[in-house]
């Protein structure tokens, strides 16, 4: 039997020969339960004197925490050591690819028009809709385009019976909305509009948007700045150089087109400028009074501006595409790269 | 417009090159689209006379010619071209020359013979596409002159994108107005002085369409010469403007409406009979044109015609039987003014179009016929000799000017600059406007040729431009600042769009047009056709999103996708109003439920995979899903959506006579769903939660299989005890040890109060109550 002496090393060879807390808690008990060896000590200790027994006890205890220590040592190591494997075991190769769910994505038009109307919105302007089948009066006549004038054919039109016709533009959309709103207003109508004409640079659909605001003291001047400011943060260049030049849109006077500086080879000439260093970019101007008139607003008190701009050429221009084809093909491949 | 830069500059020759000549035209608003010039670079080329020209002693097609080129010795010149002869004037390369294509011309030896330089084709030299032999230069061609400064090919041939507005700039002499006016440059007036009448010949005219045709000139001249040319300069500046030149009469004409501006017409006098009118077409009249092209005309056709019937169908083409021919001697000139209403729109209607109704179509300034008229005539006599009759003018109605109140401080406010009256008075001057001030409120005049200018923003818009667009400036604007709603129970399109996207959906944007035949299988009920579709396969608009997105699945499985997640947002067309053109959006999903990958088993999307999403879609909102029968969806899997009530989209499997028709392998599952029911969204209601356990009950029940799971849910939802907070199915089960015909439905029941625990008694009080629903309306039993 061993002595209290040998206790603290026996238990501690006890706790290493085994590998697990069950088999540690018999081990325990062996030294540390109701019959354990170190409990037995304690057991003799009242057949002492009490001069004897407070000597033994202080022993016997200084024993019993060496022997809970090397207790608690093992406990720890082992518990460590079981975390250990139970890692090892379950460590997966985490450079297996994920289960598949997929993202889908926008249309790039979308993406595009989704950012010109942040950039509007952040200066007040609301998002307007209107009808795509719409009537001569609203995207011609309303907008001070009479029957047969020379402009009319700029716009090569899908007919429906009836007098309808695609529109060709977003301007329709300015009538309806001042038809029910009274100014001030500040409004951006984005949208699909037919054109009868499909080649490399044509598709029968595509998109714009039309701005317009009209205030009392809206001027050519704001004009000119809220266009140049829109363009240079779509193409999120500062300095990117934009000219006026006067134009001709029978619902705008003055009237003018925007141009910037080629975004593509930065103005020194290229294909996509034909080598001028500028791209059209948009339609512009002030709205013309008739176009008041026909709504009933007071041209003398209100005036303001109108633009439209072409969303695909935008994006084209932004996104590097080179075909405008591909923006209705929806070819996944094309797609997803505007996810 | 297309025209040469030397004839402008022959009429205002401002201190500019070429390039900034075409863009201060495209700053003033005349886009200069095109520029290149009338011949490519070459040199040391001159006008050559051959002295003598002797067969090559070695080489039949060959010719050994002696050639004068200036002072010096004549040179030698071995030449192939069989119009080299004696006497001819024609183009030289002198040894040292470069030709077109890098092409140097070098002391040569040919089949022995020394050759020093090369006579050359309009083709060698690059001005003309083909050529016969060399060229052939007039008689009295200065010899040894450049051929260069001769032909004047140091020129650029400038295209010009105007605008309908600036009718006015659709001529030589218009354009030259224009940069005079911008650069205050003095402009050379083109010589209109009258022709003095040496017979008393002339035509009766009449006006029978006073509005259409306000003013006719007409003159009669006698004896031309019929073997007369065309000078080489008229002929130069024609083909450099684009015009052939066809006949001296109509070549005149045409250099007029060139110059000018004004479209006039040359008659045959020998052929006309009686008199000229002006009048509307009658109905049933025909004209056969001098584009070979026979139209029948209605009473919308202004025509110029005799008693004999339509001439020419006026402003736009002339008659081929009263042309001018090789054989006419005598001839009928036209200069008139047709109104733009009267033309405009009428050459597209014919489908014609040519120079003079494009003007006409755009404007023609009224006071321009009489002096184009003198200058016509003047030319003509120059050119073809003969003897001039009086210049007649016949009125219909006289166009009065126009007076445009003009107000220098609405000019202010409207263009956001701050320029002076007076800047603004010598602006207005430099377009040669009058301007009477009356205080605050100018009265101005605008000259006859800018007829364009009729409202005070017309003149606004040319301050604007005299200015220049450049010098306004870009300014951060200022306005009162108005707070924008945002309406909490609208949920926006991008809002959705984004959903739609973060459950696996990749947009499209298609066509709002299909072909006749997939409206028809796919959508059924009325077409809206186009009038003049592109295509058949885009010839009638879509009365819904489905047929594209099928188009769409079709095209990416061509190029090798296998699955496919697609959802589109856009209008339908059900009728031509507001109303019937309903936004809405759909999607399609085909092929596994997950893109192909290693760790789960996978299987094809089903109906319940979009259900699934359409639910998700529209949560918190519940729509109820009942069967129904769509054209273009399977009929046992295919549900309509209704929501409070209101049919709002369908969700289904394609038909499968749609899946052999369009070969897609296996049905697409698709929805379309109304964007009202899309775009809405229920303001929260706070409702108390309990802090109390929930107790669940499981009830397994057995039905015939007619019986459908939604009309349980519907039932028994509307009747649910309060006590249970939850009611739904989780298992299906269907098996050989159940009764034939029967399944068996799995439901679960959540039970709660919120103030306090629940007794069995009320537990089994309510499971009971449910029990009864079921026995009762669905002749349910409770499995055991």
């Amino acid at each position: 039997m061993s002595t209290l002496e040998d206790l603290p090393r026996d238990a501690e060879a006890a706790f290493a020969a085994v590998d697990n807390l069950p088999a540690l808690d018999q081990a325990k008990a062996r030294f540390l339960g109701k019959t354990g060896l170190i409990t037995e000590q304690m057991k003799g200790l009242g057949k002492m004197d009490a001069e004897g027994r407070k000597a033994a006890g202080a022993r016997i205890n200084q024993i019993k925490d060496q022997v809970e220590a090397s207790l608690k040592a093992r406990r720890e190591a082992i518990e460590a050591e079981t975390l250990r494997r139970q890692l090892a075991a379950e460590a997966l190769d985490v450079t297996l690819p994920g289960r598949g769910e997929t993202m889908g994505g926008l249309h790039p038009v979308t993406r595009t028009l989704a950012r010109i109307e942040r950039m509007f919105a952040s200066m007040g302007f609301e998002v307007a809709d209107g009808p795509e089948i719409e009537t001569d009066f609203y995207n011609f006549t309303a907008l001070n385009i009479p029957d047969n004038h020379p402009a009319r054919a700029m716009h090569d039109t899908f007919y429906l019976p009836g007098g309808h016709l695609l529109r060709t533009h977003t301007s329709p959309v300015q009538v309806h909305y001042m038809q029910r709103q009274q100014p001030p207003i500040k409004i951006i109508a984005p949208g699909r509009v037919y054109r009868c004409d499909s080649d490399v640079t044509h598709t029968p659909m595509f998109h714009q948007v039309e701005g317009l605001w009209v205030d009392e003291t809206v001027s050519f001047a704001d004009l000119k700045g809220v266009l140049a400011d829109f363009m240079r943060h779509f193409f999120e260049r500062d300095h990117m150089p934009v000219r006026f030049r006067p134009s001709f849109f029978p619902f705008t006077e003055p009237s003018a087109e925007m141009d910037i500086g080629c975004v593509i080879c930065g103005g020194d000439g290229c294909r996509v400028c034909s080598h001028t260093g500028w791209l059209e970019v948009l339609g512009c101007g002030m709205v013309h009074p008739n176009v008041f008139g026909h709504v009933g607003y007071d041209a003398e008190k209100w005036q303001g501006f109108a633009f439209g701009l072409g969303v695909e050429r935008l994006a084209m221009l932004r996104y590097g595409v080179d075909d405008l084809r591909l923006f209705f093909e929806n070819d996944v491949r094309f797609l997803k790269q505007f996810a | 417009m297309q025209f040469s830069e030397a004839w402008l500059r022959s009429l205002v020759n401002p201190d500019l090159d070429t390039r900034q000549l075409g863009h201060l035209l495209t700053m003033a608003g005349l886009e200069v689209e095109a520029m290149e010039p009338a011949a490519p670079p070459f040199d040391a080329v001159v006008v050559a006379e051959i002295l003598t020209a002797e067969r090559h002693p070695d080489a039949d097609r060959l010719q050994v010619c002696t050639v004068r080129v200036g002072e010096g010795e004549p040179l030698r010149i071995v030449c192939g071209a069989p119009n080299a002869r004696a006497g001819l004037k024609t183009a030289c390369a002198q040894v040292g020359a470069v030709l077109p294509g890098d092409f140097r011309i070098k002391q040569a030896k040919v089949r022995g013979v020394e050759s020093s330089g090369m006579l050359c084709s309009a083709k060698e030299l690059g001005i003309a596409e083909a050529a016969e032999g060399i060229m052939e230069l007039p008689a009295d061609a200065p010899v040894g002159d450049s051929l260069r400064d001769y032909l004047g090919l140091d020129d650029q041939l400038i295209t010009l994108k105007l605008t309908p507005n600036r009718g006015d700039c659709l001529s030589v002499q218009g354009i030259a107005r224009e940069v005079a006016a911008i650069t205050g440059t003095l402009r050379q007036a083109v010589p209109c002085d009258p022709v003095a009448a040496d017979i008393d010949d002339s035509f009766p005219v009449a006006i029978t369409a006073p509005e259409a045709c306000p003013r006719y000139h007409g003159r009669v001249i006698r004896g031309i010469d019929p073997k007369a040319h065309t000078p080489d300069w008229m002929v130069r500046r024609l083909e450099r403007s684009g015009m052939r030149p066809i006949h001296p009469v109509v070549d005149v004409t045409n250099y007029v409406l060139l110059e000018l501006g004004q479209p006039m017409h040359a008659f045959d006098l020998a052929k006309l009979c009686g008199s000229v009118q002006a009048r509307m077409a009658r109905a049933g009249e025909t004209l056969a044109l001098l584009n070979e092209q026979s139209i029948e005309l209605d009473a919308q056709s202004l025509v110029i015609a005799d008693d004999g019937g339509p001439l020419a169908l006026a402003g736009i083409m002339g008659g081929v039987a009263s042309s001018v021919t090789e054989s006419t001697l005598d001839i009928f000139l036209e200069a008139a003014h047709f109104s733009p209403a009267a033309i405009a729109g009428r050459a597209r209607a014919f489908g014609l179009g040519s120079d003079s109704s494009h003007r006409f179509e755009r404007g023609v300034d009224p006071e321009l016929p009489a002096r184009a008229m003198e200058r016509a005539s003047r030319l003509i006599l120059d050119i073809c000799g003969g003897k001039a009759g009086p210049s007649r003018e016949t009125v219909g109605k006289p166009i009065p000017p126009a007076v445009i109140v003009f107000r220098p401080a609405r000019a202010r406010r409207l263009l956001g600059i701050d320029l002076g009256d007076e800047t603004m008075r010598a602006l207005l001057a430099r377009l040669g406007l009058a301007i009477e001030t009356e205080g605050e409120t100018w009265r101005v005049s605008a000259p006859s040729h800018r007829f364009d200018l009729r409202h005070e923003v017309d003149l606004i818009e040319e301050v604007a431009r005299l200015h220049g667009y450049d010098a306004i400036p870009a300014a951060a604007p200022r306005a009162a600042a108005y707070m924008r709603p945002a309406g909490e129970s609208i949920r926006s399109v991008s809002e959705v769009k984004n959903t739609m996207t973060s459950m696996g959906y990749q947009e499209v944007i298609t066509y709002s047009f299909i072909s006749e035949s997939m409206q028809e299988d796919l959508v059924g009920g009325e077409q809206i056709a186009l009038l003049n579709p592109i295509a058949s396969q885009m010839a009638v608009m879509r009365g819904s999103l489905l047929p594209g997105l099928v188009q769409t699945l079709r095209h990416n499985l061509n190029h090798g996708q296998e699955r496919l997640r697609i959802f589109e947002v856009g209008r339908c067309f059900t009728g031509m109003d507001m109303d019937s053109q309903p936004m809405r959006l759909a999607g399609l999903a085909y092929g596994p439920t997950l893109a192909e990958q290693w760790g789960e088993k996978t299987r094809p999307a089903d109906f319940f995979d979009l259900k699934g999403d359409v639910e998700a879609l529209l949560s918190p909102r519940k729509p109820g899903f009942t069967a129904e029968t769509h054209p273009a969806l399977h009929p046992g899997q295919c549900a309509r959506l209704s929501l409070d009530g209101q049919p709002v989209g369908w969700l289904g499997a394609l038909h499968p006579t749609l899946v052999r028709e369009y070969d897609l392998g296996r049905a697409p599952i698709l929805f379309e769903i109304d964007w009202r029911a899309v775009g809405g969204r229920n303001l929260p209601r706070f409702k108390s939660i309990s802090r109390l356990p929930a107790v669940r009950r499981d009830l397994a029940v057995l039905v015939d299989e007619a019986v459908r799971v939604g009309e349980i849910q519907e039932r028994i939802s509307a009747n649910l005890p309060d006590l249970v907070t939850d009611f739904r199915l989780f298992d299906v089960y269907r098996g050989q040890e159940l009764e034939p015909g029967k399944k068996s439905l799995a439901f679960s029941m959540l039970l709660q109060h919120t103030e306090k625990t629940l007794t069995e008694t009320e537990i089994e009080a309510a499971v009971t109550s449910v029990l009864a629903l079921l026995s009762e309306h669905f002749a349910a039993r409770l499995r055991t």
